[in-house]
C-alpha cells in the first residue's frame, strides 16, 4: 500500500501518471496528437464556452440531470440501509457512454477533425459514438469484434441506422480489445484528420483524465442530490467497472470526503478460481496495453489473456489506471461479482423495482447482499445503474433456458 | 566499434531484415538472412495485442503462438543465432509488455547473455523511457527509437535523447507493411533528421521491393524489409528458407549496390 496523499483527487501528475499507472505508451506516430490533444483539452477546459456548450447538450439532448432515486422495496428486501440508485440508465442512449461522447466530439469539433472512430464491445459506446456524430453530422467509424458483432446484432443495426459505418473485426480474439487494436490502427494511418473517441476512462493520456472529468457529472449530481434529499452524504458507493467510467464518474466528486466509502465491482466471470473472468485487479498484474500502464489480465510472459464476462461492457482485460491506483492506494476497495450473482441481480432488481437494469450494472446491484449488513439502517448506500438491460434480455433468456 | 555501428560503416547502405520467432523454422531463416546478405537482423517478439502492425505481421505473431512460442524461445533463438553468427548484428523488436514483464533489469541482463546488440519498443515513447531504458543502456544494449513523418522538429531532440544504435525512420504515418510513402518525403525528412544526429538512419514500414530498396537506399543509410519476408514464411512455412534466401538477395544486391546522393 503507498503512502495516502493528501488529496485523491489532483491525479494524474503533469506526465499523465496515476502513481505508478497511467502514461502515454503508444508508438511514435501518436505522440503529437496526444500531446495536440492534451494542450486542446487544457484550453477547452478553461474556456466557459465549451462548458456551457457541454451543460446545454447534457441538459437537453441527454435528459440530465438523471434522476436520484430511492429503491424503497429493494431496501426493504435487503432490511438494512437506505438502498439509492443513480439513475444514468435514463439517459438518451440508455447509459451513462454519451456524457463522455458529448465532450470528446466537442473537442474533436474544436480540433477541426474531421472524421470520428471508435472501439465497441457490446456495442453501447458504438451507440453513444453513432449518436453524437449524426447530431453533429460527422462521419465515424465503429470497429467491433466479429464475434461482438455476432451476438449484439441489435446494436450493430442501431449504429448503421445511426449513418455509421461498423467494421467487424477478425483479428486476435475478435472481441473489444482486438478492436480497440484495430482503431488504433485506423488512427495511426489517418492522425491528420481523424479524432478517436474512446469508451472508458483508459488509454494513453489524456484520455483517463478527460473521459473521468466528462464523466463526473453524474458524482458532482449525485453528491448534490444526496445533500437536497437526505442532508447526507452516502455512507457508501458501488458501480460497475470494467474500463471504469462510470464508476469513476461517480467516485471522483466523493474522493476527498474520508466519511464515504467506495466499491467497484469487478466482473469474476465463471469465478477468479477458473481463469475465467474479467477482474483485472483481482486476478491481473501491472502491465502496457492500449497506451497506459494498468493491471492487466496476462499470462507470465505478459502476453494479454482472455477476459470473459456475461456482461459484454465488462468483458475487457485491463481496467482505467486510475481504478489501478485507487486500489493500490486502498482508497476504493473493488469486489469481484460472478455472472449468475450478476443474473440474479438482474432479475431481483427487475421485479422489486421495475427496472431492468443492464448486466453491467447488475454486477453493481449483487454487490448490495454482501456489503449492506455492514450497514445500519439509518445509512446509505448509492449504486449508479448505469445503463438499461433492454440490450441484455437475449443473453439473460438464454442463461435462464428461455428461447425468445 | 560495435556490431551495429560496424553494419553501417560497410561503405554502402545497410539492408535491415525482419521475421518474427518463432514462425516457422526461424533459425533457419535466419541464416538464410544473413546468407543473402542482411546487414542488421530484426527478429520480432510476438506479442497478442501488435496494434502497430498490418496483417502480415499480426498473422506471423499468431502462427508464432500457435507454436507455443514463450519469451524463453525467443531468447534462446537469439543465443543460438549469436553462437552461429558472431558478427552479425541483432536487435529484438515488439511491444512493450511482454519486455517488462519480469522487470526492466531481467529483460536488459538476457538481451545482454544472449547477444542482443538493440531493442525495439513500439510503444514506449521516450516520454515513458524510464521503463526500459535505463536498464538496457546500464546493460550496454541499444535503444533503438522510431520517428515518424509526425515527428516535428520540435519534438525530434526527445526522440533523439538516449537513442543508440541506429535510428529507425518510419516513412508512414500507418501500420507495418501496407502503404508506401513517396521518395522526395523520404528524402527530405531523412534529410531533416541527420542534421540533428550522427546516429545512422534506416527507413522501414511499406518496403517491399527490391526496386523500392534502392531508392530509398540512395538517401537512407539503411533499409527495412519485413512484411515482405515475413509473407514468404507465412506462405511457404518450414519450407520457406529458400524463399526467404532468394528475396534477401535480391534486396541486398539492391540496397548494397545503390549509388549514396551526398546528404
Amino acid at each position: 500500500m503507498t503512502q495516502q496523499p493528501n488529496s485523491f483527487r489532483n491525479q494524474p501528475d503533469e506526465r499523465g501518471h496515476f502513481g505508478q499507472f497511467g502514461g502515454r505508451y503508444v508508438a511514435e506516430t501518436l505522440m503529437p496528437l496526444i500531446l495536440d490533444l492534451e494542450r486542446e483539452y487544457r484550453a477547452a477546459k478553461a474556456d466557459p464556452a465549451f462548458k456551457a456548450q457541454f451543460d446545454d447538450l447534457l441538459a437537453h439532448y441527454v435528459g440530465r440531470p438523471s434522476p436520484l432515486y430511492f429503491a424503497e422495496r429493494l431496501t426493504a428486501q435487503l432490511g438494512g440501509p437506505e438502498i439509492w440508485f443513480k439513475r444514468e440508465e435514463l439517459n438518451h442512449t440508455g447509459a451513462h457512454k454519451i456524457n463522455n461522447c458529448i465532450g470528446q466530439i466537442l473537442l474533436a469539433i474544436r480540433m477541426g477533425k474531421t472524421r470520428i472512430i471508435a472501439e465497441t464491445g457490446a456495442g453501447q459506446h458504438g451507440v453513444a459514438t453513432a449518436t453524437v456524430c449524426a447530431r453533429f453530422g460527422i462521419p465515424c467509424v465503429i470497429y467491433m469484434g466479429a464475434v461482438d458483432v455476432a451476438r449484439q446484432q441489435p446494436n450493430v443495426f442501431r449504429m448503421r441506422l445511426l449513418g455509421a459505418e461498423v467494421i467487424p473485426v477478425e483479428s486476435g480474439a475478435k472481441t473489444l480489445k482486438d478492436a480497440m487494436n484495430e482503431a488504433l490502427r485506423d488512427w495511426v494511418a489517418n492522425v491528420h484528420d481523424t479524432f478517436y473517441i474512446i469508451g472508458t476512462a483508459a488509454g494513453p493520456h489524456p484520455y483517463p483524465e478527460l473521459v473521468r472529468d466528462f464523466q463526473s457529472v453524474i458524482g458532482t449530481e449525485a453528491r448534490a442530490q444526496m445533500l437536497a434529499r437526505t442532508g447526507a452524504l452516502p455512507d457508501l458507493l458501488i458501480a460497475a467497472v470494467g474500463g471504469g467510467s462510470n464508476a469513476i464518474g461517480l467516485f471522483h466528486p466523493f474522493l476527498d470526503d474520508p466519511d464515504v466509502a467506495m466499491i467497484g465491482v469487478e466482473a469474476a466471470g465463471h469465478g477468479i478460481e477458473t481463469g475465467q473472468h474479467a477482474a483485472s485487479l483481482t486476478g491481473g498484474f501491472p502491465g502496457i496495453l492500449h497506451g497506459n500502464k494498468t493491471y492487466l489480465l496476462q499470462d507470465e510472459d505478459g502476453q494479454i489473456t482472455e477476459a470473459h464476462s456475461i456482461s459484454a461492457g465488462l468483458d475487457y482485460p485491463g481496467i482505467g489506471p486510475e481504478h489501478s491506483w485507487l486500489h493500490e492506494s486502498g482508497r476504493v476497495k473493488y469486489l469481484p461479482i460472478t455472472d449468475q450473482e450478476a443474473l440474479d441481480a438482474f432479475q431481483l432488481c427487475s421485479q422489486l423495482e421495475g427496472i431492468i437494469p443492464a448486466l453491467e450494472s447488475a454486477h453493481a446491484l449483487a454487490a448490495l447482499p454482501k456489503v449492506a449488513k455492514g450497514y445500519r439502517a439509518d445509512q446509505r448506500i448509492l449504486v449508479n445503474v448505469s445503463g438499461r438491460g433492454d440490450k441484455d434480455i437475449f443473453t439473460v433468456a438464454e442463461h435462464l433456458g428461455v428461447k425468445l | 566499434m560495435t556490431r551495429l555501428s560496424s553494419a553501417f560503416a560497410k561503405g554502402h547502405p545497410a539492408l535491415v531484415t525482419f521475421i518474427t520467432a518463432g514462425d516457422g523454422d526461424t533459425a533457419a531463416n535466419l541464416d538464410a538472412l544473413v546468407e543473402g546478405g542482411a546487414d542488421v537482423i530484426e527478429l520480432g517478439m510476438p506479442f497478442t495485442d501488435p496494434m502497430a502492425d498490418g496483417p502480415a505481421i499480426q498473422a506471423a505473431n499468431l502462427r508464432s503462438f500457435d507454436q507455443g512460442t514463450t519469451t524463453q524461445d525467443v531468447l534462446t533463438i537469439a543465443r543460438e543465432f549469436r553462437q552461429r553468427h558472431p558478427e552479425v548484428p541483432l536487435v529484438l523488436m515488439g511491444y512493450a509488455n511482454p519486455m517488462i514483464r519480469r522487470g526492466p533489469d531481467w529483460f536488459a541482463e538476457q538481451c545482454r547473455a544472449s547477444g542482443v546488440d538493440g531493442v525495439i519498443c513500439v510503444d514506449i515513447a521516450p516520454e515513458e523511457d524510464q521503463e526500459l531504458g535505463p536498464a538496457l543502456r546500464g546493460a550496454g544494449v541499444d535503444l533503438i527509437r522510431l520517428a515518424t513523418p509526425t515527428t516535428d522538429a520540435a519534438r525530434l531532440p526527445a526522440v533523439l535523447d538516449g537513442s543508440s544504435g541506429f535510428l529507425y525512420y518510419v516513412s508512414v504515418a500507418g501500420i507495418t507493411g501496407k502503404q508506401q510513402a513517396a521518395l522526395d518525403s523520404i528524402e527530405g525528412n531523412v534529410a531533416r533528421i541527420k542534421r540533428s544526429t550522427d546516429l545512422p538512419v534506416a527507413v522501414g514500414f511499406g518496403v517491399r521491393s527490391p526496386e523500392q530498396a534502392a531508392a530509398i537506399a540512395r538517401v537512407a543509410d539503411g533499409v527495412v524489409v519485413g512484411s515482405a519476408l515475413v509473407e514468404l514464411v507465412g506462405e511457404h512455412g518450414d519450407q520457406a528458407p529458400p524463399h526467404v534466401l532468394a528475396l534477401t538477395r535480391a534486396l541486398a544486391q539492391a540496397v548494397h549496390s545503390a549509388e549514396r546522393q551526398p546528404a
